[in-house]
């Protein structure tokens, strides 16, 4: 059939803003409930606005049983007039955005609290990985390695055959990470790591070593969503959003995964910005394994398919680098703490444009970019977004 | 290149038996029709009806036409192995403590590509050949084998995860009078079973083999009747903790219907081998080998059961035997609850009419003792769960799988001539 043609509208008027970072536990006790009221309380702390003044709510995370977002308004004493659950992972912060914005923007909503959060206790994650998706239980987790670890070294090794790139490559990346993290006040990880340690670390699942891979913890992460003038009257420094992409199961015949929904989308996400590549100030992969950040960085635009070796070779990725990447030090030195891993990099990102970053501040900071990448169900990752951000 | 297999050092008594731990047993409904197949050694996947198109992981609707019509069928089994790794660590305690582990990506010639486990002599990018075997968890899984055979192929120590193989292993073979039992035991000992174990009731009855069946190497006749409970339990707390494998070949046939016969005596009697027999030898020896299923590389790891065909549905010239039969299946089908979680296989082997005296009227085809002995030999060495072996078995299960309720009219209908 014929398909109508309706240019998307951008988010003119529409801001992002009080980014909260609850610190990370390698374990906790406590349940996801309470990650996610932390993450609110703190939101009410750095805004000063109170339950009645919150009428959207969208919530994302993996250990929330029984409840949901619906569960939690009552939990939490709001009356909203807008909610959402989001299931998309590492694409949650991108996609609670999209969803966020929309609805401030139609009026369905003023002000939307975006939650993520997610409990660790101790063997809940081989629990969780257990019942994570039926093609994983189905035809990934019998094969073995209990998690994703399996699926992305099969991907990493084909990458690194495929697209020219070795393991030096993605060890700069993640030293450059460890490096930012030891600026970040609540990163887990806080030895410095240096390239031999990368190169020499212990192998997990060839060619898959330690340092490739996150250390899964409780955390939460948090945003508000509001129009600009309402963030102006609470005195709320802000970030617009300029442009954002999402896209599920991009690329399904791939034998196995080189890209994601980001090269159907790079194009559309540049036009609807306004800016270029080029111009961006700092960029946040959703970084699960390095691989992933690389697949980003290509299918973004910042370097050609294919050109990453060279790419990582002539740049430096700290937050005072050439190519400010992951400046909180990602989740790779931070933490992997469930849903509040696709928020980490939006947050850290508002952090940045909003002058929130102390130690670790992007000098000049104005455009941002976000990504995010989730839910491995079997052999590879089936939501992708990104989002364009400009310091207000 | 797939070390041998060396012979496993005696048991030290001192030392704890590992206890079974299991891959993820947990798969979806979809699913368990991929494991039915995988029981059968069959390598089947979802096609859609309406436009061929192969899809896995199993699904309930073709993401390309989206036709609910997806059936399970066997095809081709190539593909091509085009990335892999080696896992060194898990989660999961079954695989952790078995690291390192080989998975790859197959694409297979059907279209797919899969996740699967990766025999040692496949090598990189190396065309492969795919089967699906139930593993430790009694679920379907996929493994990737070389396209040719290799050395020591069989050994691989992944491959052995999902097979019974009789290599170095120890059996007890439940009735060695018949040609049956000889030819079984026989065929065992060329498969490499270290010791095996021969039950013979009253053995100061002469029966013809005895001479040759004793020269078996490894050979122990030991007594046995399955009909008597202190034998089956005498003869479990001598040699029960040495059974890896149980092949009962104990079997008691005669022909007739109900109405034909007179009383309960003989279908008592069918009823104290066949099903009776059964149920004593599982309490017996059971548990044991239950226990033992993960005790290295001669761990408890198969109970074959030897059906009659007529055991899926009646038929009335052998009317009671096959109610015994019948029995002895659901029974069959407990057992395979029983032992879930343990490591151990139930396989059932569903033949036609045998060539031995209690079925000597019937006409051709039928199965041969060796033909019988080979398939057990072939079920224990590729793991599988469910065979069919002779064309009149083979008809019957095709029947059943169409219509099980035509099937018992086709059975019990007048026939011309009979």
């Amino acid at each position: 059939m014929g398909k109508s043609t309706y240019r998307r509208s951008g988010y003119e008027g529409i801001v992002v803003t009080a980014p909260v970072s609850v610190p990370y536990e390698r374990y906790s006790p406590e349940p996801a409930h309470w990650w996610l009221a932390r993450a609110l309380s703190e939101l009410g702390k750095v805004s000063g606005l109170v339950a009645s003044d919150v009428d959207g709510l969208c919530v994302s995370s993996f250990t929330l049983f029984p409840d949901t977002a619906a569960g939690l308004t009552q939990h939490f004493g709001l009356v909203p007039r807008w909610l959402d659950h989001v299931p998309t992972g590492g694409a949650s912060g991108v996609v609670t955005l999209r969803r966020a914005a929309r609805a401030v923007q139609s009026g369905d909503a003023n002000i939307v609290a975006c939650l993520s959060g997610d409990t660790n206790h101790v063997d809940s994650f081989r629990a969780m990985l257990t019942t994570f998706s039926r093609f994983s239980q189905d035809a990934s987790y019998p094969y073995g390695s209990g998690g994703p670890n399996g699926s992305f070294s099969l991907m990493t090794s084909n990458y690194m055959r495929t697209h020219d790139i070795t393991r030096a490559d993605f060890g700069k990346i993640c030293v450059a990470q460890r490096d930012n993290a030891l600026k970040y006040p609540h990163a887990m990880m806080k030895k410095p790591l240096t390239l031999d340690d990368y190169m020499n670390a212990r192998l997990i699942a060839d060619p898959i070593a330690l340092y490739d891979c996150v250390m899964p913890c409780a955390g939460g992460e948090a945003y508000l969503v509001m129009r600009e003038e309402d963030a102006k009257a609470q005195r709320l420094p802000c970030a617009h959003i300029l442009s954002t992409v999402e896209r599920h199961n991009s690329f399904p015949d791939d034998p196995i995964q080189i890209r994601g929904g980001w090269a159907l989308d790079v194009d559309e996400l540049w036009a609807l910005s306004g800016i270029r590549p080029d111009a961006v100030d700092l960029l946040q992969t959703y970084d699960d394994y390095p691989v992933i950040s690389v697949m980003q960085m290509e299918d973004l635009g910042f370097c050609e398919k294919g050109a990453a070796h060279d790419f990582i070779q002539s740049n430096t990725f700290t937050y005072d680098g050439s190519f400010p990447h992951n400046t909180s030090g990602g989740q790779l030195s931070v933490g992997q703490a469930g849903a509040a891993g696709g928020f980490l990099g939006l947050v850290e990102a508002i952090r940045q444009l909003t002058g929130g970053a102390i130690d670790n501040a992007v000098p000049g900071a104005r455009y941002a970019a976000v990504s995010g990448f989730g839910i491995i169900n079997f052999d590879r990752g089936l939501c992708s977004g990104a989002a364009i951000l400009e310091a207000a | 290149m797939t070390e041998a297999l060396q012979k496993p050092p005696k048991k030290n008594p001192q030392r704890r038996t590992d206890s079974p731990t299991l891959p993820p047993f947990a798969r979806s409904r979809k699913a368990i029709a991929f494991t039915t197949a995988a029981a059968e050694g069959r390598f089947a996947l979802q096609v859609c009806a309406d436009c061929d198109h192969v899809s896995y992981p199993p699904r309930e609707v073709c993401p390309k036409c989206w036709s609910m019509d997806l059936q399970w069928r066997d095809i081709p089994d190539g593909g091509k192995l085009i990335a892999e790794t080696t896992l060194r660590t898990s989660v999961n305690t079954y695989f952790r403590e078995r690291m390192p582990w080989r998975i790859g990506t197959i694409q297979l010639d059907a279209g797919p590509s899969v996740l699967a486990h990766v025999h040692g002599d496949v090598g990189e990018f190396e065309r492969v050949r795919m089967i699906a075997r139930t593993d430790k968890s009694g679920q379907g899984v996929m493994l990737a084998l070389p396209e040719k055979e290799t050395p020591n192929m069989a050994d691989d120590r992944q491959l052995r995860t999902l097979t019974c193989n009789p290599k170095y292993r120890r059996a007890l073979v439940t009735d060695g009078r018949t040609e049956l039992g000889q030819r079984t035991v026989r065929a065992l000992a060329e498969a490499g079973a270290s010791r095996i174990f021969v039950g013979i009731a009253e053995e100061w009855r002469p029966y013809p083999g005895s001479e040759e069946l004793r020269n078996i190497p490894g050979v122990e006749i030991m007594p046995l009747d399955v009909t008597d409970t202190i034998s089956v339990n005498e003869l479990a707390a001598e040699m029960g903790d040495k059974a890896d494998i149980l092949v009962n070949t104990a079997e008691y046939v005669r022909p007739g219907s109900p109405m034909q016969r007179h009383g309960v005596t003989l279908a008592r009697d069918e009823m104290e081998t066949n099903y009776f027999g059964l149920l004593r030898l599982i309490q017996a020896f059971g548990p044991g080998m239950k226990a033992r299923g993960a005790d290295g590389d001669n761990s408890a790891c198969a109970w074959v059961n030897l059906l009659s065909v007529y055991a899926l549905s009646n038929w009335p010239v052998y009317g009671t035997t096959s109610a015994s039969q019948a029995a002895a299946l659901s029974l069959s089908q407990s057992l395979r609850r029983d032992f879930a979680g343990s490591g151990v296989k139930v396989i059932n082997i569903l033949f036609g009419p045998l060539e031995e005296s209690w079925r000597q009227p019937l006409p051709p085809p039928k199965v041969t003792p060796q033909r019988l002995a080979e398939t057990v030999i072939r079920a224990l060495t590729e793991g599988i769960e469910n065979v069919t072996v002779g064309p009149v078995a083979e008809d019957i299960v095709r029947r059943y799988r169409e219509d099980p309720f035509v099937l018992e009219r086709e059975l019990t209908q007048l026939h011309m001539g009979a």
